[in-house]
């Protein structure tokens, strides 16, 4: 096995380590900071690192070395936080990320950009290098380990020692600059060598990690080695803290070989010289006080979605397999075959809780859309010069995984939106009457089988006439005496933006209709509440998952169709007398004083065999994508519940069809599309339209010939 | 018909390639053994309205939703009929899964690169695009189908073809 085969599961847990970061950064209290999210921060940056040293990744490393520092800085209280510190902080994760990506395409991450964010960090080291001296003989470590020799000479604040400071690799600027601040530590006895290796004797009165610590904020642990004089095996040791990383990360945490380096990671993990190394982090979280990470660790396991995908396809099998059997046991004698039909029932029930189960693993919380808001709302209100509170409610609700990736998209378009257009500026609030800060919620939560999301602001409202006058301009057919509905739906036509001034958050009108299409695209629907000066409630409505579907079988012509049960409003035997025709083909039925358009599924389906009299069939009386109609089936066989199988994996998007599934008896059936199949009936009875008036067009014309 | 199994022979004769030989009516025609993944019977496909008449519908394969058509059909043959001997070819062709309908399925013949005849220019039903050459053998014809070509063809409609790739 190579190393990079490592590589995805270390991208995927830098990037879960960011988002951590990001979200304690977001939370901390700048004024009282909370240490153990400080130190969850520090751990953060400290895996981070080990991994990116582990596989190479050299700038990764070197930028989370840097951050690293600073945070471990912070956490001892050596660095006061302020919010451009912070500020500072989320920039370099930031970079972080983008390093990570470009790493994860393959290539190197952006140099200058680097170099940028470095050179910030350094200067901030520096800046604060002059206090966090005086603090650092106060400081909390674990107990040293009694078997490293490093420690037992380690006495911090104890008598003046002679060190010996030995440089490897470092240019002559450098060397200065670290000859600079040794000089803060003690006094230089003797300095000797070159850029390839230079010894410095230093009497000093600090410990060798302090001032390990303050030299790494300008070089790398590695081309520094510092010893007590007549002191060797210490070089030894920190060679084998740089090595050992490798061992550790890339095989297992409890492979024997790796078991010196671990203990010695363990004692130099708080320093700020910090070894580039993965803890173990159930060791790591148990020395420093955060027991929640072990937990966490232990129940948490990654598995790639196609081995999910491809159980859930298995349990569909078995489900089917399961009905086939049941339906063939149905026939038998219960009596004679008592076990058997209980066995049968046993059976069924464990089959369905196992599909249950397995599909739960699918489902995620929305916490997973939610986390990433807090950023973007603080970075886009500050840039707007707006004040902004996000409130997220129903965090927990959970949503099919390839649904819940798919929402992000447009719901960060609505987001921005809101924060753009939406929310005022403090002046403007005050003015009308509210209070400066405006409040942005997002919610979730169940209704039915539905999840339902909506984006709040307490805004200024969508202004009903410039979205008529852009209407107008861009020259949809309007009239003023449309409702308030109408008037909010056209902000999803394409090109359709009421913005003043375009800005770089939001504005060129392309959006809402990719955000409309989008949501449609995952089975649901989108709508808009708007009063003015109180604000906008932007509501989509989603299935909970594409894979499971609530049908209701029906049966036209010998042949078993599925209708989605959600579109389903209620059945009915129609009548004669409640049936009515319009414009000679088109029929009506009336429902409870209300006029719905007949669709006959045999003529939309060509079916062969179907019941062609009216009162002899069954309407359904069927809602989808705002349209209701009545559709004539043979007959209504029963709900179930059935996976849903794609026809366009093999085949194509058939008219009129969303996807297919496989009944008790192995065979397909065709799952209806309500808005689709009216639209396809429509079709058909134009061409039908236009036939038959060929067909007359040239009976008459045969006529006036013969005549 | 394991890919392992054909490999070796590919190795065994370098030049020669595998071809599965079918029949429909009294013509014998010939796919490439490696886009084929089985051979089974004809039963339980559902009807799929509004689309060509050669698209028979959607079969079950072992939880795959696989689309059946009848190249008989296709074809313009005489005699189109369903019974116990009817066989379906699975293929696999850009990443699809296809079965496709015959009269019968006979042997698996190896053809050197000297038995392969161009295809010539002829035909309003089959193009002679979907052709990759005439197979001669002995006193036999093999008409050599290039199956990812012929599925794949717009016409055959089995791939959608959207507004914004073309």
């Amino acid at each position: 096995m190579d190393i990079s085969d490592f590589y995805d599961t270390f991208f995927e847990e830098a990037e879960e380590l960011l988002a951590d970061m990001e979200r304690l950064l977001l939370d901390l209290d700048v004024d009282d900071p909370d240490v153990e999210e400080l130190n969850a921060i520090f751990r953060a940056a400290h895996s981070i690192k080990g991994g990116a040293g582990t596989f190479g990744f050299t700038v990764l490393q070197e930028t989370t070395h840097l951050l690293e520092n600073l945070l471990d800085h912070t956490r001892r209280g050596e660095l006061t936080l302020r919010r451009d510190i912070v500020d500072t902080f989320l920039e370099t994760k930031d970079m972080l990320h983008d390093q990570m990506d470009a790493y994860r395409n393959g290539t190197e991450p952006d140099a200058e950009a680097f170099e940028r964010i470095s050179r910030v960090l350094q200067q901030m080291a520096l800046d604060e290098l002059g206090q966090g001296e005086a603090l650092e003989p106060v400081m909390e470590e674990p107990p040293p380990p009694v078997q490293n020799p490093m420690n037992s000479n380690d006495g911090k604040g104890a008598a003046t020692r002679r060190l010996s400071v030995i440089l490897t690799g470092v240019n002559d600027k450098d060397r200065d600059l670290l000859v600079e601040e040794l000089k803060h530590f003690g006094t230089i006895v003797t300095q000797s060598g070159d850029a390839a290796r230079c010894q410095v004797l230093l009497d000093s009165t600090e410990s060798q990690d302090d001032i390990e610590a303050v030299l790494c904020f300008i070089i790398e642990p590695e081309q520094l080695s510092i010893q007590a004089e007549a002191d060797s095996p210490v070089d030894a040791v920190a060679k084998t803290t740089v090595d050992g990383p490798v061992q550790e990360s890339s095989v297992s945490p409890n492979g024997s070989p790796s078991e010196p380096a671990a203990t010695n990671a363990e004692t130099l993990a708080s320093n700020a010289s910090a070894v580039p190394n993965v803890e173990p982090n159930g060791k790591s979280s148990g020395k420093k006080g955060g027991k929640n990470a072990k937990g966490s660790e232990s129940s948490t396991i990654r598995v790639p979605v196609d081995k999910v995908d491809q159980i859930i396809n298995l349990v569909g099998e078995l489900i089917i397999t399961q009905s086939m059997l049941e339906q063939t046991a149905s026939d038998l004698d219960i009596v004679s075959h008592g076990p058997l039909v209980n066995g049968m029932n046993l059976l069924q029930r464990n089959a369905r809780d196992l599909q249950e189960a397995v599909m739960s693993i699918r489902m995620m919380p929305m916490d997973y859309v939610f986390s990433r808001f807090p950023r973007l709302v603080r970075d886009l209100a500050d840039k707007l010069g707006k004040e902004v509170e996000l409130i997220t409610e129903g965090k927990s609700t959970e949503l099919d995984k390839s649904l819940i990736e798919r929402i992000i998209d447009p719901l960060t378009h609505l987001v921005r939106n809101s924060l753009d257009h939406g929310l005022e500026s403090p002046e403007k609030r005050e003015a009308s009457g509210k209070s400066p800060t405006g409040y942005l919620t997002l919610s979730a939560q169940h209704q039915g089988g539905n999840i339902l999301i909506e984006v709040i602001d307490d805004g200024a409202g969508l202004n009903r006439d410039r979205i008529l006058a852009k209407a107008r301009s861009n020259g949809l057919a309007v009239t003023d005496s449309m409702s308030d509905d109408d008037v909010w739906q056209l902000i999803f036509a394409p090109g359709f933006s009421t913005a003043e001034q375009v800005s770089d958050v939001s504005g060129r009108g392309v959006g809402m209709d990719v955000v409309k299409r989008n949501i449609q695209a995952m089975g649901g629907h989108v709508e808009i509440l708007s009063k003015p000066n109180q604000g906008t409630t932007t509501r989509i409505v989603l299935p909970l998952t594409l894979a499971i579907l609530d049908g209701m079988s029906i049966r036209c012509g010998g042949e078993t169709f599925l209708l989605p049960l959600n579109a389903v409003l209620e059945s009915l035997q129609p009548q004669p007398d409640d049936v009515y025709s319009m414009a000679g083909d088109d029929q009506l039925l009336k429902v409870r004083d209300e006029y719905l358009p007949i669709i006959a599924l045999h003529h939309a389906l060509d079916v062969t065999n179907a019941k062609t009299e009216l009162t002899e069939a069954i309407a359904v009386i069927v809602q989808g994508e705002g349209r209701r109609y009545a559709l004539l089936v043979d007959d209504l066989v029963g709900q179930q519940q059935v996976v849903v199988k794609n026809l366009e994996t093999n085949y194509r998007k058939v008219p009129g069809i969303s996807a297919a599934t496989i009944l008790g008896d192995g065979s397909v059936a065709l799952i209806l599309d309500i808005a689709d199949l009216h639209r396809l009936d429509r079709r058909k009875s134009q061409q039908r339209h236009e036939m038959k008036r060929h067909e007359t067009q040239r009976q008459h014309l045969q006529e006036v010939s013969s005549v | 018909m394991s890919p392992q199994a054909s490999m070796n022979v590919l190795v065994n004769d370098a030049a020669s390639r595998e071809y599965l030989v079918f029949s429909l009516g009294d013509e014998e025609y010939a796919v490439d053994i490696l886009k084929v993944q089985e051979i089974r019977g004809y039963e339980n496909v559902t009807r799929i309205a509004n689309v060509p008449d050669f698209i028979k519908g959607v079969t079950n394969l072992r939880g795959v939703i696989v689309p059946i058509i009848d190249l008989r059909l296709k074809f313009n043959l005489d005699k189109v009929e369903y019974d116990g001997q009817t066989v379906v070819i699975v293929v696999n062709v850009d990443d699809r899964i296809v079965g496709v309908v015959v009269d019968g399925v006979s042997d698996v013949m190896s053809l050197a690169p000297d038995q392969i005849k161009p295809a010539p220019e002829f035909g309003v039903t089959l193009s002679s695009d979907y052709l990759s050459g005439i197979g001669s053998l002995e006193d036999r014809m093999l008409v050599l189908v290039d199956i990812e070509k012929l599925l794949t063809h717009e016409e055959m409609q089995l791939v959608e073809r959207t507004a914004e790739s073309v």
